[in-house]
């Protein structure tokens, strides 16, 4: 027999209050934990972007569209290895209620750009092939159950009307947190489809290899200079960038995730903090008996402040450990808008620290009592 | 020396602005091995006097030595550490931790010892076999009897080898054979292992036993008798 | 027999620490409930503020929203000719012809976002309600803009007398406008045609009309739909409108209710315990109760009132703390519009009724088990 013996004897006291409160503090410490987690994929969207390629987009913003004849000048920048284009394509499957993204690409050039696209060898030369093919994300194949070459007809909402593909390639992410959701396909096939709806030498954006990172922002600059006073100025960014723009656009989203976080601590933090003090009200006169046998107030106060601390750890284990099932494990995405929501391990430790600070505020006032604790009143009865 | 000098002690309590006197200026020594009655009517002040003994409470006013050292000069963490060593107390009301089992009860002083886990558990199982409750040790509180409950209390006073043993109206809650019992296993304590005892009790029966009687009437100190009797007969 | 409720007034206040506690955990469920709650009204009633029923919206068919939308001249003069739409005293029919646009401007704080730039026909005013509220109209022909309330203030080079620069071309902020805390004001409106030549050409994303009688909607909406030389699509304005918010609003909500779910099982836990140790701390006068003639259901009942009042005074503690938040004024992407909306927090006394009800409901069921318990408890185990 321990101070453990003891500490987990007095827990075992009351299970059913021990056990409510760990999983009340499980749950708020899931909760938190999986509010921090969305807030930090949102911010790290950008990551995923790359400090050596640059997207060229219209300045004005992403709906306006870029002419093609801009390529081979880019292309022949120094410093710029490969040149690609795409147009967002905008199509719905079905009913049109499940959002997913389509764009169409110039596909040598786009692949070679983004080897996180990872695609068997066979099925690029089939799309290559076919100039109605379509590389689809294998996200995507599962949600809709389509097949290798199934032919599908998405309509378009940019583009009216039904336009048919065939799929002949499945890609898989070569890179953790890459979207492997997406539907490409021939830009010439939308080029060709739209000719009489003023699409001709039109582009939505380019997306350019530097051989330097370094030397990436110089390029965008020059390239910006270039248009600046043309019809179709560009905006010349790091795809790093251009991902947080889309990140920013949530607005103060992280601040109100962080209240709501905040609000969730404090919740938690009053029922802890009572059933501490509701436990160490009851256990006065045990108190006493061990001051009397010689425990020093310091001694008493720790077993107080001990007995929190397994209640936060038992609390974390099971709340952490929740989150990171759902996330980690089991990789929930929110039907595919966030993709790879993980649990880092900076934000555990930050749930650590919390449930930390939860057992310390409520088990200080407890231990304090405990520590002042006077034997003699405690045990008085009649002399 | 005597093991314990009691000089001039006195304390009041403050209740809000009243000032309650509770022990005057009471002064005696116990020898080693002695076995210390002591008496008097409730609210004579005997249970403060044992508190003072044991360090729970301090005199407003004296001094005592126990063993040469001067605990009323100690600060609270040293007297509690010297509590641990020197003192085996046992309640009126036993006061055992209920989820913790016999044996665990009479480890716990020894938590405080340097003593290994195995040394601590060979320890306590000798205190319980002393009074007789081996077969009972892994047994909690709440499925023994008063009796049986007061002499876990016994081990648990005597398993540090304690200096001193306070014991206040060990008694008071036991029917009287248990309560013969538990006088029984005092006085052995006494006479075979030679520890010095100091009995809390307004039972004659109990103070017979003992080996001197002190009595105490609104906080002050009557005379000292030996074997139990009071001079001039007052019973 | 009743147990009078001052017996567990009375018992609440003895406690004042564990009600106080109980009751403030209760409170910041309430208040994060209310404020999601209200966040999500806000943004549903700046989306249904927007529009009139006897609007009628056109779009390209198949467009998902204006954005991906496009209307020739020729299809907006048919629409204009057509009996039905409502006309001014002088014979123009009450229509407006849109060029719609996000474009890439910051926010106050240096963020980025889309800035939703509509040019407007010249009867733009009659058909919506819109109301300047500082400076003047734009004036057709002229590079000349007029800011939202929601949009002036939030974003840069939005007062009066700024320039915002679209494309090669420079617009001065001439006025700015209100209309009805409803979409637009989170708008810039200019002359379509002016706007028309810096943006995507000579094609317009939408057209709504008035129509004369509200009642003809499903006749012009037929004829409309029907007529395969336009490839049109037609709903109420209105309507148009309130679908445009229902991802966001749904996510919204979603996010709402699983963040509460969440909390308030977390404060039921909270409850059970606090009511528990109550019970049990009162074991003693649970069986004086008895003894006295009153029974199990009369305890229960009793014990279920007192959790339910400590978390009735949780609830309206939280609804006082959230009430500031009421106004409070934030903006995010639409991501059906593509644009910047702002809207306000906004508590209605629904909601707050809601919040309340919700509190009502974690003390009931916090309180049910060991109130249950507490009518269970035998005489003798009470006065042992």
């Amino acid at each position: 027999m321990t101070r453990t013996t003891l500490v987990l004897a007095n827990l075992r006291r009351r299970l059913r209050r021990t056990i409510l409160t760990v999983l009340g503090l499980a749950v708020a410490l899931f909760l938190f934990v999986s509010l921090r987690t969305f807030l930090h994929t949102l911010q790290t969207l950008g990551d995923v972007g790359s400090e050596s390629r640059l997207v060229i987009s219209n300045k004005l913003g992403i709906v306006f569209p870029l002419p093609l004849a801009y390529r081979a000048r880019v292309a022949g920048m120094d410093g710029v290895h490969t040149v690609s284009h795409a147009s967002w394509f905008g199509g719905t499957y079905g009913d049109g209620r499940s959002f997913f993204a389509s764009f169409a690409v110039d596909p040598d050039s786009y692949f070679s750009l983004y080897p996180e696209i990872v695609l068997p060898p066979e099925q690029r030369a089939a799309f290559m092939a076919d100039r109605t093919g379509a590389v689809v994300g294998v996200k995507l194949m599962e949600r809709f159950g389509w097949k290798l070459h199934q032919t599908v007809t998405l309509r378009g909402t940019i583009y009216p009307g039904d336009h048919a593909f065939t799929i002949r390639g499945v890609y898989t992410a070569g890179k953790k947190g890459f979207d492997q959701g997406s539907f490409m396909f021939h830009h010439r096939y939308l080029e060709e489809r739209t000719r009489d709806q003023g699409g001709a030498g039109l582009t939505g954006w380019y997306v350019l290899g530097v051989t330097d990172p370094e030397r990436a922002p110089g390029i965008a600059r020059t390239i910006d200079a270039w248009y600046e006073n043309s019809s179709a100025p560009t905006r010349s960014q790091t795809e790093k960038a251009f991902n947080l723009a889309f990140v920013g656009l949530y607005g103060n989203i992280g601040f109100f995730l962080n209240a709501i976080g905040m609000a969730v601590v404090f919740a938690i933090l009053m029922v802890a903090a009572n059933t501490m003090a509701m436990s160490a009200r009851e256990r006065f006169s045990e108190i006493a008996v061990l001051k009397t046998l010689g425990f020093s107030d310091g001694e008493v106060m720790r077993l107080v402040v001990i007995e929190a601390l397994v209640i936060s750890l038992l609390g974390l284990l099971l709340g952490l450990g929740a989150a990171m099932l759902v996330f980690n494990i089991v990789q929930f995405d929110l039907g595919g808008f966030v993709p790879g929501l993980s649990v880092t391990p900076q934000i555990a430790a930050i749930g650590a620290g919390v449930a930390l600070l939860i057992a310390v505020a409520s088990g200080v006032v407890p231990a304090w009592q405990a520590g002042r604790l006077r034997v003699v009143d405690a045990l008085r009865y009649t002399a | 020396m005597p093991l314990v000098d009691v000089q001039g002690v006195s304390k009041v309590y403050q209740r809000d602005s009243l000032s309650i006197p509770v022990l005057d200026a009471v002064s005696f020594a116990i020898e080693t091995g002695e076995f210390l009655a002591l008496m008097g009517p409730s609210g004579s002040g005997k249970t403060t006097l044992l508190n003072l003994l044991a360090g729970l409470d301090r005199p407003s006013a004296g001094r005592i030595q126990i063993s040469g050292e001067d605990i009323t000069q100690l600060k609270s963490k040293r007297l509690a550490a010297w509590r641990s060593r020197h003192v085996g107390f046992i309640f009126q009301l036993y006061n055992l931790i209920p989820v913790l089992t016999a044996l665990q009860n009479v480890e716990l002083p020894l938590l405080l010892t340097p003593l290994k886990r195995a040394e601590r558990r060979a320890h306590a199982e000798t205190a319980l076999r002393v009074v007789g409750l081996e077969d009972r040790m892994h047994h909690f509180p709440r499925q023994l009897s008063g009796g049986q409950e007061q002499r876990v209390g016994i081990a648990r006073a005597i398993v540090t080898d304690p200096t001193l043993i306070l014991a206040d109206e060990p008694t008071g809650d036991l029917d009287a054979r248990a309560a013969q019992e538990i006088l029984e296993l005092l006085v052995r304590l006494n006479r075979e292992y030679h520890k010095t005892i100091v009995l809390v009790t307004h039972d004659p029966h109990a103070a017979e036993r003992a080996s001197r009687s002190l009595h105490l009437e609104k906080g002050a100190l009557l005379e000292q008798t030996r074997a139990g009797m009071p001079a001039g007969g007052a019973s | 027999m009743k147990i009078p409720l001052i017996y567990n007034l009375r018992s609440v206040l003895h406690r004042p620490a564990t009600t106080a506690a109980t009751a403030l955990g209760v409170a910041f469920v309430v208040l994060t409930f209310v404020g999601m709650l209200a966040l999500a009204n806000g943004f549903r009633a700046a989306l249904i503020a927007t529009g009139r029923p006897d609007n009628l919206f056109v779009l390209r068919s198949g467009a998902d929203g204006e954005i991906s939308s496009g209307i020739g001249r020729d299809q907006a003069a048919i629409l204009r000719g057509y009996p039905e739409v409502a006309k001014l005293a002088d014979g123009r029919p009450i229509a407006s012809a849109d060029v719609y646009v996000v474009v890439s401007k910051p926010r106050m704080d240096g963020s980025e976002t889309h800035m939703p730039v509509r040019g407007v026909g010249t009867e733009a005013t009659q058909v919506r309600a819109v109301r300047i509220t500082a400076g003047r109209m734009f004036e057709a022909g002229r590079a000349e803009v007029i800011v939202g309330r929601g949009l002036a203030g939030r974003m840069r080079d939005t007062r009066l007398g700024d320039r915002l620069r679209f494309g090669q071309q420079d617009f001065t902020v001439v006025g700015h406008f209100a209309a009805g805390g409803g979409a637009f004001e989170s708008e810039v409106w200019g002359d379509a045609e002016t706007l028309m030549s810096v943006f995507r050409g000579p094609v317009y994303q939408s057209m709504v009309l008035r129509l004369a009688d509200p009642a003809s909607f499903e006749t012009v909406k037929a004829r409309i739909e029907g007529d395969r030389r336009l490839q049109l699509q037609v709903k109420r304005e209105s309507d148009f409108f309130a679908e445009q918010s229902s991802l966001l609003g749904s996510v919204l909500r979603f996010i709402a209710i699983f963040v509460t779910a969440i909390m308030a099982v977390g404060a039921v836990f909270g409850a059970i315990n606090t009511m528990d140790a109550m019970v049990a701390a009162r074991a003693r006068e649970i069986a004086l109760l008895r003894t006295l003639g009153f029974g199990g259901r009369s305890v229960l009942a009793s014990f279920l009132i007192e959790s339910v009042f400590v978390a009735l005074i949780g609830g309206v503690l939280g609804c006082i703390l959230a009430l500031p938040i009421n106004g409070i004024r934030t903006s995010t992407t639409n991501w059906q519009s593509f644009g910047e909306l702002t809207f306000a927090f906004r508590i209605t006394p629904e909601i707050l009724l809601q919040g309340l009800a919700f509190a009502v409901i974690m003390g009931l069921v916090g309180g049910l088990l060991p109130a249950w318990r507490a009518s269970r408890q035998t005489l003798a185990s009470g006065l042992r």
